[in-house]
């Protein structure tokens, strides 16, 4: 039997004929990076290859790597396999990856969504035999507003805390996420204050992506500047001491799963913004249609019921696999683990023995304003 | 609709008790009397019956969704609730209603004797003419079940604020039998109805339990102890003639227990007796668990009454001739009790023991020192008893809750070391997080079920045990997965007693999770033999 094009080894996804890995989460020679959030892009290959505009980001995250870029649509070939990238519409510089040799058409898609956030490339389908989709979001519970109808819902809700002189604190994902919310905030009234992580991060896309002025917060910045203005942070700032000079504040977060009533809830916050970078339901059958692909191969997220739904209700030619994207874990939690990690090393061997050293020292650098002592987790 | 799903959507979103009273307060001071009426009939359990069984609510919810049984099915573990699952599938509304929440309650009370055809049309016409929040409400109220954080006591609060009448007032009010279609807003709220009053239990009066040492109480005289009986609490009216005993969950149990109508004859009326049904034969008090056959049932037989009978034991005396005496301190309460009560066993002394009055004193203790009550709890087991309530002399019955007056120290639970050997998600807050567990002990080299837990961890203890279950499943059985044996918890529990029904062998009463034990490996988890040992 002929081997598959792209195999699903305990590297990562494999293209045997090209000697090469797509978004692989072990350390190896050459890899082929779809975006740059941490699951995707992991520390210690030899030889990155990415999308030109996740070069400033990944070189930002992983600090001296050897990486190089290509633009959208242009393939190259590599053992006679042609790659090309094209956008994914999941957050700046974010690529489906093409993968064509003797005839067949693979394309993988990392993460995506169809919706035009105004600050990635928007989401083209690209025609294919198989075709492997994430399924964060795939069941049918998932679907998304349009965003200009959830961003006049944040709008509306920071007015609405200024009046009553309380800082609008919005929990959303450093890269990506937070930046999407910027872009979109209103700012005639409200300043944008920003965490870190979410500043410094934005200052790199800004290369790229015209965005409303952000005020980073530092130790001299006082109580009485920010209140009534908006503070974007990540999720895992949320409980922590920094938090204290946001008093009186109110919280929000900005995720898919706050479409979940017990997400929102547990998380002990004010409000939940239904805000996904993800396909929803409908995004993904509409996408898998668009590439006129037989098979499908499902990954992260709710895999094997979508590949379930697709045989059986769609007639296609559809398996699962596992990765280590962070499949059940949202974007969300995967900040919230790290946070937890964080605060408690003692039992960290017990139960997130699977941190890859790239997750945690993001981290770390992430959050280093959160508590004083964050570097005792590395082990 | 539009109004009650906002103050439902305002209370979900939030976690501040302050700000759910101030949107009930804002409610209840703009709704119409109707909605009002309804309102507090649905947060304090008074829905109309439900017009149509789940089952079929989700087949029409598929029907018009497009979405195969199965994937709702899955989508229903995932999202872990019912009518949250089904009003998150449905296709966008394509129009709106401008019905009123007693219109709707209305219609659904309507529905209920019309055949399935009629059932299925109006439910798929009104889906698709709510949005999202006010189908989740609709769905709520066609389910049940309607626990979003606001307590009984909340929403007497938010009441009193509005219509300016005293919270302990208006929670007398607000108990008893009465529905959303028996009675009006103005009736229930406003009106001092002696007929309405007459079967009203007073709110109970509940203790919180001794965090600290005992004798930070002060002075041991100033408190008068006594047993806390292992049975329901009740209360028991004799008033025109008529007897109602209400369980503590507002229930009207009158009908279960037969055997207290003959307090008809030797209780005057106007008496009010705080209490607890035991049962009890041949002069001793049964397990608990012979209680549990009673129960459920909604009538007894011969057989039941036979082998199970029930007394009560009186706690507590709140109204005397007709006179409410919540307001005197406890001793001179308990003075007309005791009265009362060794008065009527004395007229029984020739009375065989089936023809006496099914009613005792739960027996007050003097103790000098805490030392000497501590010993006396360390005998409750045996008396088969919780433990001790501890109240002090002077104290009035007080409505709901109350922390100073009344405590209750309780017997330490039984504990064992268990290895986590299922897990199942959650519902509500916890929906799409693995929290509830299933744990094992040794037995020959397996792990066998004994018990299962969902309490008891912090949420930052659930969220990473979540995470450590997703990555070490073995197996998945629709909801259940099967994990790989590693972790060790502290599992407590009330009670103990041999169990047919139990692969184990044994069944436990109020397992919960103490702690997790990380120092621990599986090896040192108890054995099956541990824990049967421990039955008395």
């Amino acid at each position: 039997m002929l081997q598959p094009l792209l195999q699903f080894t305990k590297k990562g996804i494999y293209c045997k004929p090209a000697g090469i890995y797509l978004d692989p989460w072990q350390p190896v020679n050459k890899a082929l990076i779809t975006h740059g959030h941490a699951d995707h892009s992991r520390w210690g290959h030899k030889k990155y290859i990415t999308h030109n505009d996740n070069v400033p980001i990944i070189s930002h995250r992983l600090g001296e790597i050897d990486v190089s870029g290509v633009p959208y649509n242009d393939s190259f070939s590599i053992n006679n396999v042609k790659f090309s990238f094209h956008p994914a519409g999941h957050i700046p510089g974010s690529s489906q990856i093409r993968v064509e040799h003797k005839g067949e058409v693979w394309v993988f898609t990392g993460d995506y969504k169809t919706e035009d956030d105004g600050i990635s490339a928007v989401y083209e389908p690209v025609t294919c035999d198989t075709f492997i989709t994430e399924c964060t979001f795939g069941l049918p519970a998932f679907k998304w507003r349009d965003q200009q109808l959830v961003m006049d819902d944040i709008n509306i809700w920071c007015a609405q805390n200024h009046i009553e002189k309380k800082t609008s604190v919005i929990f959303a994902y450093s890269l990506g996420k937070a930046q999407r919310v910027i872009k979109h905030l209103d700012t005639s009234q409200m300043k944008i204050y920003c965490h870190g992580a979410v500043y410094k991060m934005t200052e790199v896309l800004r290369q790229q992506i015209d965005f409303p002025p952000t005020h980073l917060i530092t130790r001299e910045t006082t109580k009485e500047e920010l209140a009534g203005h908006i503070v974007i942070a990540p999720p895992g700032a949320h409980g922590s001491t920094w938090m204290r000079k946001m008093v009186p504040y109110v919280t929000a977060s900005a995720s898919g799963w706050m479409t979940f009533r017990g997400a929102r809830r547990r998380k002990a916050i004010d409000k939940g913004f239904v805000l996904s970078d993800h396909c929803d339901w409908d995004g993904l059958l509409q996408s898998i249609e668009a590439t006129g692909c037989e098979n499908v191969i499902t990954t992260h997220g709710y895999q094997d019921i979508f590949a379930r739904f697709l045989k059986e209700e769609k007639g296609l030619n559809a398996i699962s696999e596992r990765t280590q994207y962070e499949g059940e874990n949202s974007e969300l939690e995967t900040e919230e683990k790290n946070q937890i990690v964080e605060t408690d090393p003692g039992t960290e061997n017990n139960i997130a023995g699977q941190h890859t050293s790239s997750e945690r020292s993001e981290e770390n650098s992430s959050s280093n304003s959160n508590s004083g002592s964050t570097s005792s987790t590395a082990s | 609709m539009k109004q009650f799903a906002e103050l439902i959507r305002t209370i979900d979103g939030t976690n501040k008790t302050n700000l759910k009273v101030a949107a009930l307060t804002e409610y209840f001071k703009t709704a119409c009397d109707e909605d009002k009426l309804w309102t507090i009939a649905i947060l304090s359990h008074r829905r109309p019956k439900r017009p149509v069984n789940t089952t079929l609510m989700r087949e029409w919810a598929t029907q018009i969704s497009g979405v195969p049984m199965w994937l709702f099915e899955e989508s229903y573990h995932i999202v872990g609730d019912l009518a949250e699952t089904i009003a998150l599938i449905l296709p966008t509304e394509n129009e709106s209603s401008d019905k009123s929440l007693s219109q709707i309650i209305k219609e659904i009370i309507a529905l209920r004797p019309k055949d399935d055809l009629d059932k299925k049309a109006y439910l798929q016409r009104n889906w698709l003419q709510l949005n999202y929040y006010e189908r989740f409400v609709f769905n709520k109220i066609l389910t049940g079940g309607f626990r979003i954080g606001v307590s009984q006591k909340l929403m007497t609060r938010a009441l009193a604020n509005a219509t300016g009448i005293d919270k302990d007032t208006l929670a007398h009010k607000l108990m008893g039998s009465w529905t959303g279609e028996n009675t009006t807003f103005q009736e229930l709220v406003y009106e001092d109805n002696e007929v309405a009053m007459r079967g009203k239990p007073y709110p109970f009066y509940l203790a919180y339990a001794i965090e600290n040492e005992v004798s930070d109480l002060g002075d041991i005289s100033q408190w008068s102890a006594e047993h806390k009986w292992d049975g329901i609490r009740s209360q028991t009216i004799i008033r025109g003639n008529e007897i109602f005993v209400w369980s503590r969950g507002e229930e009207l149990v009158t009908d279960k227990y037969p055997e207290f109508q003959k307090f008809l004859d030797v209780l005057p009326d106007g008496t009010v007796i705080d209490g607890e049904i035991l049962p009890f034969k041949n002069g001793e008090i049964m397990n608990f668990k012979d209680l549990q056959t009673r129960i459920g049932r909604k009538t007894v037989g011969k057989k039941l009454l036979h082998d199970v009978p029930v007394i009560i034991v009186a706690y507590d005396l709140l109204e005397w001739n007709g006179k409410d005496l919540r307001t005197l301190p406890f001793e001179e309460r308990r003075a007309i009790l005791d009265d009362l009560v060794l008065n009527l066993h004395k007229k029984e002394e020739a009375v065989t023991q089936e023809e006496k009055t099914p009613l005792l004193l739960s027996e007050t203790m003097r103790f000098n020192s805490w030392e000497e009550l501590a010993t006396e709890r360390d005998l409750a087991r045996e008396k088969r008893s919780e433990g001790l309530m501890i109240k002090r002399k002077d104290s009035p019955y007080l409505v709901g809750r109350k922390k100073g007056d009344w405590w209750k120290w309780k017997t330490d639970p039984f504990s064992v070391d268990a290895v986590l050997t299922y897990a199942m998600r959650g519902h509500g807050r916890r929906a799409n997080l693995f929290t509830d567990y299933t744990f094992g002990l040794w037995q020959n080299g397996e792990l066998v079920t004994f018990a299962k837990a969902y309490s008891g961890l912090t949420d930052a203890e659930f969220r990473k045990v979540d995470a450590w279950i997703k990555k070490n499943t073995l197996e998945r059985f629709g909801p259940v997965r099967s994990v790989t044996p590693h972790h060790v918890f502290e599992i407590a529990f009330e009670g103990i007693a041999p169990s047919k029904r139990h692969k184990s062998g044994v069944a436990t009463r109020f397992p919960r999770i103490v702690r997790w034990r990380t120092d621990k490996p599986m090896e040192e988890a108890n054995t099956l033999d541990d824990l049967k040992a421990l039955i008395p």
